[in-house]
């Protein structure tokens, strides 16, 4: 679990403290104003207080007003290396990640060619040296994520790979799942599911119900997401393999998940920024497929329901699915654009909104949908700031506010649906192993790592 | 046709909006349009439908004279750019901006996905590069022409987006209704047949409620989006019981035959038996009700030729009035007055 990382990773400078700052470790439960020492890569400890001795000097941050959180760790991304470079490598990612305050992304095997082999996952890795962020690579179940005979589960373990999943489509067959579960059970990986039953939601471009009908847009009911989890979860029962649930979205979907739980069923769940937040009537606006993703957006009462969930624990963590798209495949038809949208830089202000703003949540319980919960579902040894844990932290400014441009965001790919909105909560700086991998001095988020330029984006947005 | 006689009976539906074709034109506005593009009947106000019915009205006596062609349009460039196959509207269409002297151009194209052949940006910037002004879109995907409205500055006008809406499809009915009832308030009007992947429904749904009147649809509960209750509108699966209360106009849809291959109907014959307009069934609309068909019909199958040919049948009057809508549609859009049959064009 470990990561090598690049003698590279010199060109960031070494950290030794971060004075001044609000610690919060959900780990430890730890929630006050103190020090961090970093020696190396690593915590050296933390020292409570504004007492002492307060350092100064070039490697010592001051985080007065900030918050200081392990960094964030999302189990679900899309790189596009190999295959779509001109939407997203792994180090872009990387750098749009650590801009958004995650330290580590799990980046998602439906790339050209799939991650399926261990020599693509080697190949995933090998690129992630020169990222400022940690990347783990998960692998697909199925040999070209084909669907038809399993991949080489083991050989991708040994390379690297931290789950498995066949994301963007749902391993279909029943009988091969099943397998693929009792086969991964061997080596306690994940096996990770996008639910979906194709026969329900084929040719579906967005939610089923009031605003599809109106629209005469083809819909995905929730069922469609609700069937294939309770299948999947009595897989997972009947093998005993640990199950995690992609991008839940409906309300159905929580109370399946739920059961399940209580029952003892190794199940876990994420859910995306643009879940808690977004709704299927801005599509009715103007049909912008900014707005496209699958599962669809969904109704307010699925909305409140994944909210509540995240609260209780049905869900576990907070996953972004961020999915670059090249602007092309967003502008134009409504039922002929891609799926997806980006969220690596825009999660922490859009799960502000959603959760702290909302009154649900305080600011440690957020962060730890960020940190130690993704960290358990994938068993990462990170998401906390305990003596001896990898120095990855990011500096939250909780009270500055910035609004999403296209100037704004860094991903090689904008296809955001959150143009417009004024989020509160910037990250500040990042740090990955001790160094500082990203930093930023203003709320308009103009910051030393490097980003793609996006030229113009015809939308106009 | 009834326009004559219909005049005699008019009666202002709504005070407050209303102005019968005799009245003054009301000043706000100077009688033009609220809307810039004609992207469906959804949100569209009362006050603009009213406008387009008697500037329509206006325009139908042009199509009676010996010379049927106004000048409003010229200099104008019209773009009829159609992904789908269309004969009658494309050409009503036509028609119809021929009729107001404008410049017309057709461009038919095969719908693409963005992955192949040109994207309907790029094709679009290339027919505004020759300076036209009007795009009049036909394209199987819903709000198509919605996204032309913001990649280009041109006036916009739907004609037929997927399943979406047909607004010219649904003003042009309204009009064949409000032209021999003078107002639709209160009146009840049956749509029939596949509602799910229809834009004449759609667009006849939400131009019908606007104009105060009450909506009911009916089909086989595989193709009646039962979401619809939510607007207020009564949904059947039996057109017995539809039809029970009393109807002052049936609208027969179209059934695509394709719909039973994808297991939304076993067989057209079965339809036909549950939701065919037959005689019979066309006996229960009220006095002076009409029976409406936006074509083209699959005769014996929603609608027997009996029905269709009959005494009560406007099918008909629909694509005579359709020219007159369209023209209406177009003169307001780029920036004319309402006109009132009474003032002539």
């Amino acid at each position: 679990m470990e990561q090598k990382r690049l003698s590279a990773s010199s060109q960031w400078p070494s950290i030794r403290a971060i004075t001044g700052g609000r610690i919060i470790d959900p780990k430890s439960g730890f929630d006050g104003i103190g020090t961090v020492w970093i020696n190396g890569e690593r915590i050296e400890r933390i020292e409570p207080g504004t007492g002492g001795s307060i350092p100064s000097g070039a490697d010592v941050l001051d985080a007065r007003g900030m918050i200081v959180a392990p960094g964030f760790i999302d189990l679900h991304v899309h790189l596009r290396e190999p295959g779509r470079e001109d939407e997203e490598t792994v180090e872009t990612g990387s750098a749009a990640g650590v801009r958004g305050g995650f330290t580590s992304v799990c980046c998602m095997p439906n790339t050209e060619p799939a991650i399926a082999d261990q020599g693509t996952v080697r190949f995933v890795l090998d690129r992630a040296l020169t990222a400022p962020g940690r990347v783990f690579p998960i692998g697909a179940i199925t040999r070209d994520r084909k669907g038809e005979t399993l991949a080489e589960i083991s050989e991708m373990v040994i390379a690297g790979a931290v789950a498995f999943s066949d994301d963007g489509s749902p391993v279909v067959n029943a009988g091969l799942l099943r397998r693929a579960m009792e086969y991964a059970r061997m080596f306690d990986v994940p096996i990770v599911s996008h639910c979906e039953m194709m026969d329900l939601s084929r040719d579906g471009v967005m939610n089923e119900g009031l605003v599809s009908a109106k629209l005469g847009l083809r819909g995905i009911p929730a069922i469609s997401e609700e069937i294939c989890i309770s299948r999947d979860i009595a897989l997972a029962r009947m093998s005993g393999a640990r199950l995690h649930i992609c991008h839940v979205s409906t309300a159905g979907a929580v109370e399946i998940i739920r059961a399940a739980k209580a029952e003892g069923v190794r199940v876990t769940a994420e859910v995306t920024p643009h879940h808690l937040t977004l709704t299927d009537d801005l599509i009715a606006r103007e049909f912008d497929p900014l707005y496209k993703v699958n599962p669809p957006l969904r109704t307010q009462r699925d909305v409140d329901a994944l909210r509540r969930a995240l609260v209780d624990g049905t869900i576990d963590c907070i996953a972004t699915d961020h999915a670059p798209h090249a602007w092309q495949e967003k502008d134009g038809e409504f039922d002929q654009a891609a799926f997806g949208m980006v969220g690596l830089e825009t999660a922490l202000g859009v799960c502000h909104r959603a959760m702290i703003e909302s009154g649900l949540m305080g600011w440690p319980e957020l962060v730890d949908c960020l940190t130690r919960r993704p960290a358990k579902v994938f068993g990462l040894p990170l998401g906390s700031l305990e003596p001896g844990a990898q120095a990855d932290i990011a500096c939250l400014d909780p009270d500055s506010e910035w609004t999403v441009t296209l100037d704004t965001l860094h991903s090689r790919s904008k296809n955001s649906p959150f143009f417009g909105w004024t989020l509160k909560g910037t990250v500040r700086s990042t740090l990955v192993g001790g160094r500082l991998v990203h930093e930023n001095g203003h709320s308009g988020m103009p910051g030393r790592t490097q980003g793609s330029t996006f030229a113009s984006h015809p939308a106009g947005v | 046709m009834p326009n004559s006689r219909a005049k005699q009976t008019v009666e202002s539906a709504d005070p407050t909006a209303g102005h019968s074709p005799g009245a003054p034109r009301p000043p706000e506005n100077g009688g033009r349009l609220q809307i810039r593009h004609l992207l469906g009947l959804e949100g569209v106000c009362r006050e603009d439908i009213e406008r387009i019915l008697t500037t329509a009205e206006s325009f139908k006596e042009v199509l009676d004279r010996p010379i049927k062609k106004v000048p409003p349009l010229r200099g104008q460039t019209v773009v009829n750019l159609f992904y789908e196959p269309s004969t009658r509207t494309r050409i009503s269409f036509e028609l119809a901006e021929k009729r107001l002297s404008a410049d017309v151009v057709n461009f038919t194209a095969s719908a693409s996905s963005v992955q192949k052949g040109e994207s309907l940006r790029d094709t679009v910037k290339n027919i505004l590069a020759m300076k036209t002004d009007v795009i009049v879109i036909r394209h199987p995907s819903p709000g198509a022409p919605h996204f032309l409205t913001r990649a280009t500055d041109a006036i916009i006008l739907n004609a037929g987006d997927g399943a979406h809406e047909h607004p010219t499809q649904g003003l042009l009915d309204i009009y064949t209704l409000w032209e021999r009832w003078r107002g639709l308030d209160d009146k009840r009007v049956l749509i029939v047949g596949d509602i799910l992947h229809s834009r004449v429904a759609r667009s006849n749904i939400w131009g019908l409620l606007t104009m105060g009147a009450k909506v009911a649809i009916c089909g086989p509960s595989t193709l009646v989006p039962q979401f619809f209750r939510e607007l207020g509108i009564d949904v059947f699966t039996d057109i017995d019981r539809a039809l029970a209360g009393g109807v002052d106009a049936i609208n027969v849809l179209r059934i695509q035959r394709e719909r039973q291959s994808s297991a939304f109907l076993p067989s057209l014959r079965e339809y036909s038996r549950l939701f065919g307009i037959d005689a019979q069934r066309a006996g229960y609309l009220r006095e002076g009700g009409m029976i409406m068909h936006p074509g083209p019909m699959n005769r014996g199958v929603e609608i027997t030729s009996e029905v269709a040919d009959g005494k009560r049948s406007v099918i008909l009057d629909q694509v005579t009035n359709g020219l007159a809508v369209r023209m209406a549609v177009l003169y307001l859009l780029c920036g004319g007055q309402a006109l009132s049959s009474r003032e002539g064009e």
